[in-house]
């Protein structure tokens, strides 16, 4: 609809083409908060192992240092055979965020190459691939990843980090299925096919570069859920229990029963870290999500006539014509499983940013 | 073909997967899996030690089709093997012991927690930059804390050291014999108020997000607008034009979430001790009882499948076009 009011657009979302200083200024607070919170957990994870006061797994012969409460020499107190709290959260934040990030490049890239694929191959590949994506997301992961990881070894990070890479790959393949159709269509696509460049140059330095808004946000969320779901397989103790990830701080907490012993130093700091940066991560993502579609940005920093909101209205929808599709018999039937191919999927440009639900 | 019979193709499809995944995990893996049960159990039978070959496929005996073909056999018999942390009780005794524990805690306040987030999306959305939208920041660090964590510190502050009002563990006071008179009911809901708790709040701000947003971008339509210009109450307005459009693609989401949510209640069990499937599988992760793992993985898988199905009666129900409307 065009409405006769003339709406005083915010242009913040617009990239600022001068001076990084002024871009950083204009991004909303959201993501500058979730940017801030986020630095500083890399920062500690990049410094923590140098500066932490004491060796993490060292286990303190003395009893008198067995449970102690916070204080000025051991900051987070210490746990029951007299580790260093402190230390570990500092390791912890290194591993678990290392792990996250790993997992994100390998299911980031699987997205990619999955949902790409689909997208420009079309018809049968589409369907096929897609029907995969689906089934993958409906078996819920975490059931499989614990009974994968309870055959592998527990001795090193690359199990878990491979496991979670394989099973975190399907949400992410779907949304940018989605942005890949809706970019295969334009003209800029038709030109450089006309052109006669070849199928994968045109993924490759077309269609892939123009998204890489979504890949970036997809990153953001595979991260998240990769800490979050191995946060919870290290608490049932399906990871490595001998190095320190926050998980596994966790795991020692609860086995050794600080619950009980009202040790709160011991298993806070490890889930508040999580909590804080799984905070960063969303944050930092529905920032960059309100950058793309203003509606979503706080309504207190938006326009007002006569002491009313104004509620942007949707944008005009740019028609393209659509490339005549040959669509088989046989894609037809794939295709008439999905739910999406009954219900419009109204919120797939605001879930795309949802933070993936791995964290629980 | 109507748009549910096509769905349960599909899940008869993803529960194939799973049944699939599930029979040839334990022949890939690396590593002998009969012999580390054997070595933490010295005290098991040769009898056993065949029968866990067989069910895990170890000493390979028949071909791999038979040996698929029975397993899918036991698999409908609910026949999954003998549990070998607790032998020689039969697996499917145990789910059955635990699983309405389960379905009781977790199902319930699963469905609390989308109901009451939805109202609280709708309003927020409808009154975008109200004071709902104020508690946002708070919501997505709730949201970003794993289930376990919240039990923890929840259980800390209200029953082991700052406050005493609730129960520490288990699902009922020790000394009761489970039955259905009032003194075990009204211990067992005591025991369960804390769990459930955790989980609406951990999962209520996820289902409050994603409504919310659903919502801003419904009111924008066109029709919304309509439905104001002709007058009509608000309250008509927000649920019957705004709120029932806005709420398919978040039962979308519910169905494709829930596996995650159901994941992350079931590892919130183990921090109350709670006698439900969670406790189970860590008892069985920690004594390498394939058999239970297994059983688990596919019990939760089938109880996702089976919730998505009632999650697309639901859409053919609220939605006309899904009835009417052939694939697009």
């Amino acid at each position: 609809m065009t409405a006769a009011l003339t709406i005083p657009t915010d242009t913040s979302g617009l990239a600022a083409p001068a001076h990084q200083l002024g871009r950083w200024r204009r991004l909303p607070p959201k993501a500058k908060a979730g940017a801030i919170l986020l630095a500083l957990f890399v920062l500690a994870a990049i410094i923590g192992p140098m500066v932490a006061p004491y060796d993490p797994s060292f286990q303190s012969p003395n009893p008198a240092l067995s449970m102690n409460a916070p204080s000025a020499a051991h900051l987070l107190g210490t746990t029951q055979s007299g580790q260093d709290v402190l230390s570990q959260l500092l390791s912890g934040i290194r591993l678990t965020l290392e792990l996250g990030v790993l997992v994100g490049l390998i299911a980031t890239a699987l997205s990619v190459l999955v949902g790409v694929t689909a997208a420009y191959l079309g018809g049968l590949w589409d369907e096929l691939l897609m029907l995969v994506s689906n089934v993958f997301l409906v078996i819920p992961a975490l059931p499989l990843l614990i009974i994968l990881l309870g055959y592998l070894p527990r001795t090193g990070q690359t199990a878990t980090i491979l496991v979670l890479a394989a099973l975190g790959w399907p949400w992410g393949a779907r949304v940018i299925r989605a942005q890949t159709l809706s970019i295969r269509n334009r003209d800029f696509v038709a030109a450089a096919r006309e052109t006669g460049e070849s199928g994968w140059r045109i993924i490759a330095f077309e269609i892939v570069p123009n998204e890489v808004s979504l890949i970036a946000a997809n990153f953001v969320n595979t991260v998240l859920y990769a800490i979050g779901a191995s946060v919870a397989l290290a608490f049932i103790g399906l990871t490595n229990t001998s190095t320190w990830s926050l998980g596994t701080i966790m795991y020692w907490a609860e086995s050794q029963e600080a619950l009980q012993l009202g040790a709160w130093w011991w298993f806070v700091p490890p889930g508040l870290a999580v909590a804080l940066m799984g905070t960063s991560l969303v944050l930092l993502n529905s920032g960059i999500d309100e950058l793309g579609n203003p509606r979503l940005r706080d309504a207190n920093q938006r326009a007002k006539v006569d002491g009313r909101r104004l509620q942007p209205t949707a944008p005009t929808p740019v028609q393209h014509a659509a490339l005549p599709q040959r669509t088989s018999p046989l894609t037809a039937f794939l295709r008439s499983f999905s739910r999406s191919a009954y219900i419009e999927d109204r919120a797939r440009r605001v879930r795309s940013t949802q933070p993936s639900e791995g964290q629980r | 073909m109507p748009f549910i019979l096509r769905r349960l193709a599909f899940y008869i499809v993803a529960a194939w997967a799973a049944l699939t995944a599930n029979f040839f995990l334990p022949r890939l893996m690396p590593g002998n899996a009969v012999e580390a049960i054997m070595s933490k159990f010295p005290n098991l039978t040769p009898a056993t030690y065949h029968a866990l070959e067989a069910m895990l496929g170890v000493g390979h005996p028949g071909s791999l089709w038979s040996q698929y073909g029975s397993y899918l056999n036991d698999v409908v018999h609910f026949n999954f093997g003998i549990s070998v942390s607790d032998y020689p009780a039969p697996v499917s005794t145990l789910l059955a012991q635990t699983i309405p524990w389960t379905l009781a805690l977790v199902g319930s306040a699963t469905v609390i927690a989308f109901f009451v987030g939805t109202l609280f999306g709708i309003f927020a959305g409808w009154r975008n930059g109200g004071w709902l939208d104020r508690l946002l920041p708070g919501l997505m660090f709730v949201q970003a804390m794993p289930y376990f964590f919240l039990a923890l510190v929840l259980l800390w502050l209200l029953a082991v050291h700052v406050l005493h009002i609730f129960p520490i563990a288990q699902g009922y006071a020790g000394g009761l014999v489970p039955g259905w008179d009032w003194t075990f009911i009204s211990s067992a809901i005591g025991h369960s108020i804390l769990p459930a708790f955790t989980i609406v709040i951990t999962s209520l701000a996820g289902w409050m997000l994603q409504m919310r947003n659903v919502m801003i971008t419904t009111i924008g339509e066109d029709y919304v607008l309509a439905g104001q210009a002709k007058g009509l109450p608000s309250r008509r307005v927000i649920f019957n034009y705004a709120a029932r459009n806005a709420f398919l693609p978040q039962l979308q989401g519910f169905g494709l979430a829930l596996g995650f949510v159901v994941s992350g209640a079931i590892v919130m069990e183990i921090v109350f001790s709670y006698p439900g499937i969670g406790l189970l599988l860590l008892g069985a992760v920690q004594s390498n009882d394939y058999p239970l793992m297994q059983a688990i993985f596919l019990v939760i898988t089938f109880a996702v499948l089976i919730a998505n199905l009632i999650v697309d009666l639901v859409i053919v129900a609220f939605d006309p076009r899904v009835r009417t409307r052939e694939a697009a």
